[in-house]
């Protein structure tokens, strides 16, 4: 048996996004759920949301992203050699999105899975996508995180409906020279996995203030965790960029992480709780508008359903 | 600690909470119809309240409290100090 392993570093050199053309903000939701847009800001920093059409699924928009950022990373399709996408939206278990994402990105060399771990499904991807790289076992590797939760929404069930939203993000992942890609933290706990779960009509459901109180209360040593694996202070941070499922989850986590030097993701303010697809669009777009520019550090967080959670500190492309 | 002091502290915590002026926290009030406090807002101050505390508010008790009066009361039995 060989085992090459190359001693080598990993990075992002390269992102995507993809957000549906449709939006609907607090104004368009239904009447039915008695509620309104300082209601929903109030409580949620939650404006408007992408909703895919009809045409849109977890694979035509992963497959944007991908597209979008494989180009941005200037890499020929052919040498990918992975494609993990994180969704939870898939109508149906199989086939996996992630072969038809491969596929229609030209990536025709790569290995291809679907990963489920909820809101927190891209920061595990990449985690994947970084050790792959390491490893040798892949070249180059993209991971997605693509969504459409709508499927899944009550569309009467105010403390679900107000929160998500469709779209999708990717990353490229390379080989480095420097790290650019730091240690993963994560963990889960099963003994709450019925605070975000599904109805037995299939639609997404969760304990709204409970969600809250355990991320507000347990995520803060994660973080500390994060960076202590990266060797990285909070005050080195030029961006935070937690999963945007609520601006008071984000608010009170940036309180307590204290970086003081960072900008903070505010994409759920546009975008909803995009689920996995969440952190890589709140990623490209700090860089897009030009509030991180290339080799500054930011610090990824995402957590959700199961309870899982995964972050990294990453460099910025 | 007399049910004062709590109710002192707990007007302390809710105005840190929410930017409610501590004087109107008083027993009779409503968390929801009074003060119009959501519920997430109650769980930032029930997070502050067990740490102020060192007290555990289960969710399943959290809820069960209404009033300003029903945490003054639930402090006071679970014996709390400063």
């Amino acid at each position: 048996m060989k085992d090459p392993a190359p001693a080598r570093h990993s990075r992002i050199i390269g992102l995507g996004e993809h957000r549906p053309s449709h939006v609907m903000t607090n104004h368009d939701l239904p009447a039915t759920l008695d509620t309104n847009d300082e209601w929903i800001q109030q409580r949620t920093g939650i404006a408007r949301r992408g909703v895919a059409g009809p045409e849109e699924t977890p694979v035509t928009m992963a497959t944007e992203a991908a597209r979008k950022a494989v180009a941005d990373a200037g890499v020929d399709p052919a040498q990918v050699g992975l494609v993990v996408l994180a969704t939870c939206s898939m109508l149906q278990p199989i086939p996996g999105g992630s072969s038809q994402v491969a596929t229609a990105i030209g990536a025709t060399n790569a290995g291809a899975y679907d990963l489920n771990a909820a809101c927190a499904g891209f920061c595990y991807g990449l985690a994947a996508a970084s050790d792959a790289v390491r490893l040798g076992s892949a070249e180059y590797a993209v991971v997605i995180g693509s969504e459409k939760i709508t499927n899944w929404i009550d569309w009467s069930d105010r403390s679900s409906a107000i929160l998500f939203g469709d779209g999708a993000g990717a990353a490229v992942v390379g080989p480095s020279d420097t790290p650019g890609i730091g240690p993963v933290v994560f963990g889960s706990d099963g003994t709450a996995s019925g605070l975000i779960d599904m109805t037995e009509a299939g639609r997404l459901r969760l304990d709204g203030p409970a969600v809250f109180r355990w991320a507000t209360t347990a995520l803060a040593e994660v973080m500390v965790a994060i960076c202590d694996a990266a060797g990285v202070a909070p005050s080195d941070l030029a961006a935070f960029v937690p999963h945007q499922a609520n601006l008071r989850i984000i608010n009170a986590l940036a309180r307590q992480i204290g970086a003081t030097n960072a900008v903070i993701a505010q994409d759920v303010v546009d975008t909803g709780n995009t689920s996995a697809a969440s952190v890589p669009l709140a990623l490209a777009r700090l860089r897009r508008e030009g509030a991180v520019t290339t080799g500054d550090l930011a610090l990824t967080i995402a957590f959700g359903s199961g309870l899982t959670w995964a972050g990294q500190i990453v460099t910025i492309p | 600690m007399s049910d004062q002091d709590i109710l002192t502290a707990l007007g302390e915590i809710v105005q840190e909470a929410t930017g409610i002026p501590a004087d109107r926290v008083v027993p009779a009030a409503s968390f929801t119809n009074d003060l119009d406090i959501d519920s997430l807002s109650m769980v930032e101050i029930a997070t502050m309240a067990e740490d102020r505390f060192s007290v555990s508010i289960p969710d399943s008790e959290l809820s069960k409290l209404k009033t300003v009066a029903d945490v003054v009361d639930f402090l006071a039995k679970a014996g709390v100090a400063v």
